[in-house]
């Protein structure tokens, strides 16, 4: 070959006599795959490494030494390459592999529940033999055991393709099932009373290619070719997975992944695969409510119109307050923000509950995307909270950026994570401030030359904000860019579209978008509102009488339980929910609001990416979208907000919003992956959004040595309404208990396992103790929103740390 | 006491840490256990696992794939007899029917008090020298009906056996299963080669293409 020829990029293949081109690398079945050419398989899954177990992919290859049957999934392209996948050989081999497959299978496919979408039902009707000459007796094993609460595996059904095992191995981190035995005898289990307890344990019964592997929570429910779908996305939490919602007479029946090259490749976390099964919970609001009693829609909504024009009387618009939005669509969002902002006229509106970090902070810095953060070789610092136990399925990716594809993880915290194992530096310290100081020590750490990518969220809701954003600022003047790592469903969205004190839809401040947004609204607040913590102080001092609560329950998940009980007293609350939740309890207007599934719209993931949300069943009762008790709600104070639909309502925030300049409905729905919001506005008259963030210094609190700084840690199972709504999760959260570090205990004076109360300024929880190599010395860690165990009644938003003190229960 | 005792735990340790990755040391350390304990028991798995990093999980996968693996407990001989077919020719069935007579008990199970476990097997790699058997992993060739009952009249007795089993140490002892070597291998810390870090090797060509 002469030096002079330019290199070929590609590889030219012949697949049954047609040439193609495939990708240097790339595996026989994956070049024939997107040429076309289909080859059966069972073990080969293009998210995890191939293991040539199952040898149906058995096609003839002729590499230069003529052609030899070779498994298709385990062989990658070569120049001049010959393949084969039609030949009477191939043929031969694949119907004596499937013969093989089916010599011990059960045949049980009328009770199966994979009947109908089976591969090895699909295989062999195209591929297979149409008879038996098996006549021994098969190898029998005890018909379905559960491997944990959710899955349930037939070992005589399983083909041993090493798919689920993997998985577990490979993608999840968590090995906990495995092949045991050998030969004939060789099966899939556990070790003896240790439950495969994965969060992602639901993607192995997708991904099991027989009906080895069934979920409790959709088992013996439905047929497939009863199942109608809708692809849609998960807003269990902000991760933003791609899914199909299967549904089948207006009932939901079942979740499954779908593969989004941007963001969650055909993985689910258990939580949000699973947490569906709320939709058709008995528990749901199905009908307005007015003073606890069962009411018509127009008397509710008259009532809470009544209320409103009362406190704009009597207090003006900073009388009224909403908080919540972040379960809501793009969609309801935007439409409960003009409500607040251009029709009520408050300010006073804030989707997140003290656990999350300013807006004006997440647009500030330069933005990343979860493919970016997991580059190749490149750096993550995690900042925030544990991404394994709120964010699934970036966990997954995170990992997988670390362990595949020689990414560096810098950890700093409050303790050790679920990524600590995988981290090649954890930097752990106190909430007061340390981690500002840890922040400038991982700087001196970061690989030369190397993209670095931080994930920016809420370490504890014990931390002040401040502290993240002084130590943000560190990473940034480096150069480094930020994923989000807030965790509530839509809270990007709630956000972006102006769901918070001081913002308007876009990304922009009130005063950035003053112009804009007056044209076209009439009117916007004069100053900045108040955060939830400050709406909840105003309504319990009796200054803000009337509080719109958009699916939050202060009452569990702010960060004041007695401050938010008192605000509830005290306040006319009006409550926008799909659950009588705690909160919720205390309104005197109800008005049930269509769910998950229930609403078509679009939501915004942590990347700031809008997809998809599909409506799959109706909603309960009366219920209906958020948006449309918005504009219900705008008609009876007299005013219009001018839509009526749901593409209305985009088409009003793409031609208005700056960041979403140039995302019109047919950009979405001709993008397979979603689109980014990133418009920086500043021409055409939209405002610009905020490219900057002011210089902070937090305070330093010092550790006192008379007590125990906390650290409130969440957990992927907790007392999150659809968690605990759903028929599967609720008893999989974890006990609550006191973690300390191990050389804490002596100097404390107390026992592992003790009872121990921990006293604050607020009030005191008992929770028995535990020693954790993984705790920060001088801290005390406990989970959040554990329900019987709420440690909000410890917390107080106005103090920057929470110093509690411990006391040995006797 | 399963989980292995301090003085195993010592042991481990060292074994351990000639290997480059923890989790190579498994399948010696699966010995160890079986050695302190007679068969391999679910406690002793489970502190493996801890020892090397792994669940229990993958410890099972891995000692499930061996035979010479019990996780019930065996007797304190165990006796296996190949029936192959080049044993099959030479007396190897009669030879087992035989055991299983003597012993009053059928291939696989263990005599009631405790001492002898009889196993049907395939292929010991000893097939030039059929029938044979072996007591503990310690090789009897060329053996017949008589041969047996001395092994096992011995054994009973508490002598070694007086026809020595082949390939054994001076004495021709036979240890109590479980037990594989009477030595047990010790290299110094200071005579150790030391591990290289499997992760700064360069990795082979074919690992990378794939990568
Ligand atoms: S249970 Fe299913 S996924 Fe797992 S090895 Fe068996 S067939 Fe494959
Ligand atoms: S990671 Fe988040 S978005 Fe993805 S399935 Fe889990 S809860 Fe849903
Ligand atoms: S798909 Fe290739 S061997 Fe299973
Ligand atoms: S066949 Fe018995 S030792 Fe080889």
């Amino acid at each position: 070959m002469s030096d002079t020829a330019p290199a070929k990029s590609t590889v030219s293949v012949e697949i049954n006599g047609h040439t193609i081109e495939a990708n240097p690398g790339e595996l026989v079945i994956d070049a024939a795959e997107r040429n076309g050419v289909h080859i059966p398989r069972f073990c080969y899954h293009n998210r995890m490494r191939p293991v040539g177990m199952c040898r149906m992919c058995l096609v003839e290859i002729d590499q230069g030494r003529g052609p030899a049957l070779s498994p298709s999934c385990m062989i990658p392209v070569t120049e001049g390459m010959k393949v084969d996948t039609e030949s009477e050989r191939t043929r031969k081999a694949q119907d004596g592999v499937l013969e093989f497959l089916l010599i011990n299978h059960p045949l049980d496919c009328p009770v199966c529940d994979k009947g109908g979408e089976c591969p090895l039902q699909d295989n062999t009707v195209a591929y297979g033999p149409g008879e038996s000459r098996f006549v021994e007796e098969k190898r029998h094993y005890e018909k379905p055991i559960p491997i944990s609460d959710l899955v349930f595996l037939d070992r005589e059904r399983c083909i041993l393709c090493d798919r689920c095992t993997r998985f577990a191995k490979e993608v999840a981190g968590d090995p906990l099932i495995h092949f045991q035995g050998r030969g004939s005898r060789t099966e899939v289990n556990t070790f003896p009373d240790e439950p495969f307890s994965s969060y992602f344990s639901g993607n192995t019964v997708q991904i099991c290619p027989v009906g080895a592997l069934t979920s409790s929570s959709y088992r013996f429910k439905a047929r497939p070719w009863d199942l109608t779908e809708v692809e849609s996305t998960c807003t269990t939490c902000s991760v933003g997975c791609s899914v199909t919602l299967q549904s089948s007479r207006n009932r939901l029946l079942r979740t499954m992944g779908v593969d989004n090259d941007a963001t969650n490749w055909g993985w689910l976390c258990d939580r949000g695969r699973f947490d569906i099964e709320a939709v058709e919970s008995d528990n749901r609001l199905a009908e307005p409510l007015v003073d606890g009693a069962p009411a018509r829609w127009s008397d509710a909504l008259r009532k809470a119109a009544a209320a409103i024009s009362g406190a704009l009387r009597d207090v003006g618009p900073s009388g009224i307050g909403v908080i919540g939005g972040a379960r809501l669509t793009n969609e309801s969002a935007y439409a409960w923000a003009k409500l607040a902002k251009g029709v009520i006229g408050t300010d006073n509106v804030d989707a997140q509950l003290g656990d999350g970090l300013p807006g004006e902070l997440l647009f500030g810095l330069p933005r990343a995307t979860i493919a970016e953060a997991c580059a190749p070789k490149g750096t993550i610092v995690l900042l925030g909270s544990d991404p394994k136990e709120t964010l699934g399925v970036l966990y997954l990716r995170l990992r997988h950026a670390v362990v595949e594809d020689k990414a560096t993880l810098i950890e700093l915290g409050h303790g050790a994570s679920g990524l600590t194992r995988y981290a090649r530096h954890a930097l752990h310290g106190e909430p007061g401030g340390a981690l500002v100081e840890l922040a400038h020590q991982a700087v001196a750490l970061l690989p030369e030359g190397q993209p670095v990518t931080v994930v920016l969220g809420r370490t504890s809701p014990t931390e002040d904000p401040a502290v993240l954003a002084e130590a943000a600022q560190v990473f940034a003047a480096y150069g480094a860019r930020f994923l989000s790592g807030l965790t509530r469903g839509n809270v990007h969205g709630a956000l972006d579209l102006g769901l918070a004190p001081g913002l308007l839809p876009g990304r922009v401040t009130l005063d950035a978008g003053r112009s804009t947004f007056t044209d076209a609204w009439g009117s916007v607040p004069a100053g900045r509102g108040k955060s939830t913590a400050a709406m909840l102080a105003a309504a319990a001092d009796g200054s803000l009488p009337v509080l719109i609560l958009l699916g939050a329950d202060p009452i569990n998940d702010s960060a004041d339980r007695a401050l938010a009980e008192r605000a509830l007293q005290r306040a006319t609350v009006i409550a926008v929910d799909t659950f009588p939740t705690d909160s919720v309890a205390h309104a005197s207007v109800v008005l049930p609001a269509a769910g998950y599934a229930e609403t078509d719209g679009t939501t915004t993931n942590l990347e700031g990416r809008i997809l998809p949300l599909r409506q799959a069943v109706t909603p309960p009762g009366t219920a209906r979208a958020d948006w449309a008790i918005a504009v219900e709600l705008a008609t009876r104070l007299e005013a219009d907000l001018g839509f009526d639909a749901v593409e209305q309502i985009w088409a009003e925030i793409a031609s208005l919003s700056a960041a979403h300049e140039g995302i019109t409905a047919a950009a979405l729905a001709s993008a397979r992956d979603g689109v980014i919001a990133a418009g920086s506005g500043g021409s055409g008259g939209r405002p610009a959004t905020i490219d900057s963030v002011p210089a902070v210094t937090a305070k330093r609190v010092p550790l006192d040595p008379t007590k125990l700084r906390l650290v409130v840690r969440r957990t992927m199972y907790d007392g999150a309404t659809l968690t605990q709504q759903s028929r599967s999760l609720p008893s999989l959260y974890n006990d609550n208990e006191v973690r300390l570090h191990p050389l804490d205990f002596e100097k404390l004076g107390v026992d592992e396992g003790a009872d121990v109360t921990l006293v604050a300024a607020e009030g005191q929880l008992t929770l028995p103790v535990v020693s954790d190599r993984g705790v920060v010395r001088g801290t005390a860690v406990v989970l959040a929103n554990v329900p019987d165990a709420p440690v909000n009644i410890l917390l107080s938003p106005t103090s920057p740390v929470i110093d509690v003190r411990l006391e040995v229960v006797r | 006491m399963s989980r292995l005792t301090p003085e195993n735990e010592a042991i481990a340790r060292e074994i351990i840490s000639r290997y480059p990755k923890p989790k190579s040391a498994l399948i010696p350390l699966l010995h160890l256990s079986q050695e302190q304990n007679g068969h391999v028991t679910d406690e002793a798995m489970v502190h493996l696992a801890e020892l090397v990093d792994v669940t229990p999980a993958e410890v099972i996968g891995t000692c499930t794939f061996y035979e010479m693996f019990k996780r019930e407990p065996v007797g304190r001989y165990v006796v296996n007899i190949c029936t192959n077919i080049a044993f099959q020719l030479l007396g190897a069935e009669e030879l087992l029917h035989h055991a299983e007579h003597r012993l009053g008990i059928k291939a696989g199970n263990t005599t009631p008090d405790g001492l002898f476990t009889i196993e049907d097997v395939e292929c010991v790699a000893a097939c030039t020298e059929a029938p044979c058997l072996t007591v503990n992993y310690r090789y009897f060739y060329k053996v017949d009906g008589e041969d047996f009952d001395a092994i096992v009249e011995d054994l009973r007795n508490g002598r070694q056996p007086t026809r020595k089993a082949a390939e054994t140490g001076p004495d021709g002892a036979i240890p109590s299963h479980g037990t594989l070597a009477l030595e047990r291998q010790h290299i110094p810390a200071d005579r150790a080669a030391g591990n290289a870090d499997p992760d700064s090797a360069p990795a082979p060509v074919w690992l990378e293409q794939q990568a």
